[in-house]
């Protein structure tokens, strides 16, 4: 693969991995199978468009574009908490509620163009910043700053909290903290996450589509799974920066594969069967295993027949 | 220190799988009283402690702890009043967090979070003093995720998390069934100890009726939600566990039927 293919890799690891981030601390850390991020990816991509559509700051249209996420995250959270729904049904009627509030977003259009606009990373490029790395230089910016505010903030009492909440939340409970509110302080900082990662890509690829974010779960859920297996998870530092690497792994296999002629309408079966086959690899290993020995043992026997 | 009257329950009203866990528990508890229970099966030990924890609502009753009425409270608000350890060693750790960031998030037992450092210097010299009491050597391992632990030493930790800010009250949920006898009475000794450094007032139950005579100055015993026995001072004192059973079949109508109860013994 040449240089600029790499490069694209790269871009792409970084700005969706702001979104595994946000699936990090939603799947992983609070221990929630959120659907949400499916809508809220593209309510990021939506808002952000919208707003520099309008001719306004794109910093805004980001900014903008994260506190809707939050709220997104807030009403899942609500959902749940308050009302007593379970965690994937929760998901899954927000992501449904959101494709229409997207669509409004967006003008009523299913498409929203930004080419020749100004965009964060024009931005970026105009302080100087050579032109083809302005995306890779501004997206290691923000993913670095994510990690490290995320790092600090799950060290705080309310961020153990938060992780004790995921963990075991009987317990935390009988410690005194309001796990509703952990729990909603969760889906929010998830979702928050994921939309301004949709806010990046719209930008980057310079359009939103109502569309694209559908998937967008098990993407998270494989570059989280691909980056724990790969790079660890003995500590909170390490986990995040393996979420991160997984991320650019990822779009490095799918960057591969196509090269290899998969067709890209396929990629979603693709990635759907790598989620699989991480997820089953614990069983797979026992089973192979079991049949491993299971073959010693018959060979020795042979074996001791014999003397 | 703890006032109960009225105190009712029954799960799943109204459905076939209707049941009366708790029918109208009265129970006064002097400050430093150590009180163990015991009861067959279904007897409403568990779902009592669980009334005063606030798992879940009561039907009817009144709970006053330290002069506060607590019923109408959600169990994390009940949560500055209340140190708990449960039957499983599991419950009452985050297995995925480390040693030092569980006492942590026990020190802030019942008081406000905000986003101060988790856990600070001066903490961490506390939890060690704190650790080297329970004799399992974990005061070097501040940094070892729970989960890596043994039952037994889960459950010291959890003792020590219980007790760590001290509790108006604790509860004991059979805490030393799930392990091993050896270990079993480890713990219970740190349990005895701790309870008599700080004048714990407490509810313990138990399996162990021997251990239930033994441990605390009252015993009471419970049969189909009700408290049947409320024995302590010399009465107490003079009961052997064959009297215990025989209370116990002249008090319900029939005898123990409880397995482990007598095995137990």
């Amino acid at each position: 693969m040449t240089a600029s293919v790499w490069l694209g890799v790269l871009e792409q690891g970084l700005l969706w991995g702001v979104m595994v981030l946000g699936v990090y601390i939603t799947f992983r850390v609070l221990d929630f199978p959120d659907l949400t991020v499916d809508g809220s990816f593209t309510l990021g991509a939506a808002v952000a468009a919208r707003v520099i559509f309008d001719g306004y700051d794109p910093w805004l249209g980001t900014a903008l574009a994260l506190a809707c996420g939050i709220m997104a995250g807030c009403v899942t959270g609500f959902l749940n908490t308050k009302l007593r729904i379970a965690p994937l049904l929760s998901g899954i009627l927000m992501m449904i509620a959101l494709y229409s509030i997207n669509l409004r977003v967006m003008g009523n259009k299913s498409m929203l163009s930004l080419l020749r606009m100004d965009t964060i990373f024009t931005g970026v490029a105009g302080l100087g910043v050579p032109q083809n790395l302005a995306v890779v230089t501004l997206g290691s910016v923000a993913v670095t700053l994510i990690c490290y505010l995320l790092y600090t903030f799950l060290q705080t009492e309310v961020g153990m909290a938060l992780r004790a909440t995921g963990d075991n939340e009987q317990m935390i409970r009988s410690l005194g903290v309001n796990t509703n509110t952990t729990k909603i302080t969760g889906l929010a900082l998830g979702n928050g996450l994921v939309a301004l990662s949709g806010a990046l890509v719209a930008q980057y690829q310079s359009y939103s589509d109502v569309g694209m974010g559908i998937g967008m779960i098990v993407v998270g859920l494989a570059s989280v799974i691909m980056g724990e297996v790969i790079f660890g998870q003995g500590t909170l530092l390490r986990s995040l920066v393996a979420v991160i690497l997984g991320s650019v792994v990822y779009r490095a296999v799918i960057a591969l594969v196509m090269r290899l002629g998969l067709p890209t309408t396929d990629l979603k079966l693709f990635t759907a069967v790598l989620v699989v086959l991480a997820m089953s690899s614990p069983i797979i290993k026992e089973k192979v295993s079991t049949l491993q020995s299971r073959g010693k043992e018959r060979g020795q026997g042979a074996v001791n027949n014999r003397s | 220190m703890l006032s109960i009257t009225g105190l009712k329950k029954t799960f799943n009203p109204g459905s076939v799988n209707e049941r009366l866990a708790l029918a109208g528990i009265s129970l006064e508890m002097q400050p430093g009283d150590v009180v163990t229970i015991i009861g067959g099966n279904g007897a409403g030990k568990s779902t009592l402690l669980n009334m005063i924890a606030g798992v879940f609502p009561a039907d009817e009753g009144k709970i006053i702890i330290d002069g506060q009425a607590v019923e109408s409270l959600p169990e994390h608000a009940r949560a500055s009043y209340i140190g708990r350890v449960f039957q499983d060693p599991m419950m009452g750790t985050a297995a995925s967090m480390t040693i030092e960031e569980n006492l942590a998030m026990a020190l802030k037992r019942g008081a406000k979070r905000g986003l101060r450092r988790g856990i600070k210097n001066k903490d961490r010299n506390f939890f060690r003093e704190q650790l080297s009491l329970l004799g399992l050597g974990l005061e070097n391992r501040l940094t070892t995720k729970v989960g890596l632990l043994s039952g037994g030493q889960r459950q010291a930790l959890t003792l020590l998390m219980a007790t760590l800010v001290t509790p108006k009250l604790l509860l004991l949920d059979e805490h030393t069934a799930a392990l091993d006898p050896n270990t079993g009475q480890k713990v219970l000794q740190l349990t005895e100890n701790i309870i008599e450094k700080n004048r714990l007032t407490t509810l313990m139950v138990t399996h162990n009726m021997e251990d239930a005579l033994r441990i605390g100055n009252r015993t009471i015993m419970m049969h189909e939600g009700k408290i049947i026995l409320d024995i302590s001072g010399t009465k107490r004192k003079n009961t052997g566990i064959s009297d215990l059973l025989e209370m116990f079949k002249k008090a319900s109508g029939q005898s123990i039927t409880n397995d482990r109860m007598l095995l137990a013994n």
